[in-house]
């Protein structure tokens, strides 16, 4: 059973991640790229430290430019994918898992919560995955563009997390019982990441331009809806296919394994 | 969504026809796997996983540097 799950998550996975790379080349990657020129000094890719030439013949290297840049742009250690096809390659790649993830824990949760994933509600399914695993977190942590300023990493790292959790675990109580607590329930934990609030960025100027912030996070909310609908109609789809086939066979060998 | 349980028809019967015990060891599966894997290309801080899948993390939505 585990290898009709598999199967359909990763197809799936695959159907949706190709379709979002091809989306994403061409309205979001460009974005990125553009946010990053206006980085300038402190976007480090593993850039030699500043060797500052004396007119004495002398130089050093200055210490405090390289840890500059190594602070304003995190990018620790040395490698980092050529800009070109090897980066482009690298994302897809990072979006293929990417989608593979979120495939399997959908995948997971219809099967731990006896809730099938169909053709008929596979959109359904798509857009409770956006809501909790996109809309929700953006609703905190806006769609972030390399040089914008942003709270700590880990803070933000946990808080998505939570949000995820919280706002999933509401939209599944909601579809196992429509009870009167259960909507009470679910409100409190939709709203309560807000109220607490996700980590602030530090209240500095961002390096990037307003358009270009503003551009990116409608073009990445927008990216993934197409994902999660694509995600959800094709794994509903192939779970209907499958499981049809299982059923084929189990008839025909008159068992049920 | 809970009223529908019995109207649709094929993939209710693969996950009906299914023991408790079978759902909680491919979804307990699913689940570490799929988690593996996001944990892998949208968290972890090791950096050649950081730069490899930095702009999935900014497209994505994941907090990223």
């Amino acid at each position: 059973m585990f290898r009709n799950l598999f199967f359909a998550a990763v197809l799936a996975a695959l159907c949706a991640g190709l379709l979002t790379s091809a989306i994403q080349h061409f309205r979001v990657t460009p974005l990125i790229l553009h946010a990053e020129s206006f980085e300038g000094a402190g976007h480090s890719h593993g850039e030699e430290a500043v060797v500052h030439e004396h007119a004495d013949g002398t130089s050093h290297v200055h210490e405090d430019a390289a840890a500059a840049t190594t602070a304003g742009h995190d990018h620790g250690g040395d490698w980092a994918p050529q800009d070109g096809f090897e980066r482009t390659a690298y994302t897809v790649l990072a979006n293929l898992l990417v989608a593979a993830g979120f495939a399997l824990v959908l995948g997971a949760v219809s099967m731990l919560a006896g809730l099938p994933i169909t053709f008929a509600n596979g959109l359904v399914w798509g857009a409770a995955g956006f809501v909790v695993f996109s809309l929700a977190p953006a609703y905190g942590l806006p769609p972030e563009l390399p040089g914008m300023p942003a709270g700590d990493l880990m803070a933000r790292q946990i808080w998505w997390i939570a949000t995820a959790v919280m706002t999933g675990a509401a939209l599944l109580l909601l579809a196992k019982t429509r009870a009167g607590w259960a909507f009470a329930v679910a409100a409190l934990l939709i709203i309560a990441p807000h109220v607490i609030g996700a980590p602030a960025a530090p209240e500095e100027a961002s390096a990037v331009p307003a358009h270009l912030a503003t551009a990116f996070a409608a073009n990445t909310l927008g990216t993934a809806a197409v994902f999660w609908a694509v995600l959800g109609l094709v794994f509903g789809r192939l779970n209907d296919l499958f499981a049809d086939r299982t059923a084929t066979q189990y008839a025909g060998k008159g068992a049920l394994a | 969504m809970n009223t529908d349980a019995t109207t649709n028809a094929p993939a209710h019967v693969a996950i009906h026809s299914l023991s408790l015990s079978q759902r909680l060891i491919a979804g307990g599966l699913a689940l570490m796997l799929g988690l593996l894997l996001l944990g892998g290309a949208g968290f972890a801080g090791d950096y050649r996983l950081h730069n490899g899948a930095h702009d999935t993390r900014h497209a994505m939505g994941f907090p990223c540097h």
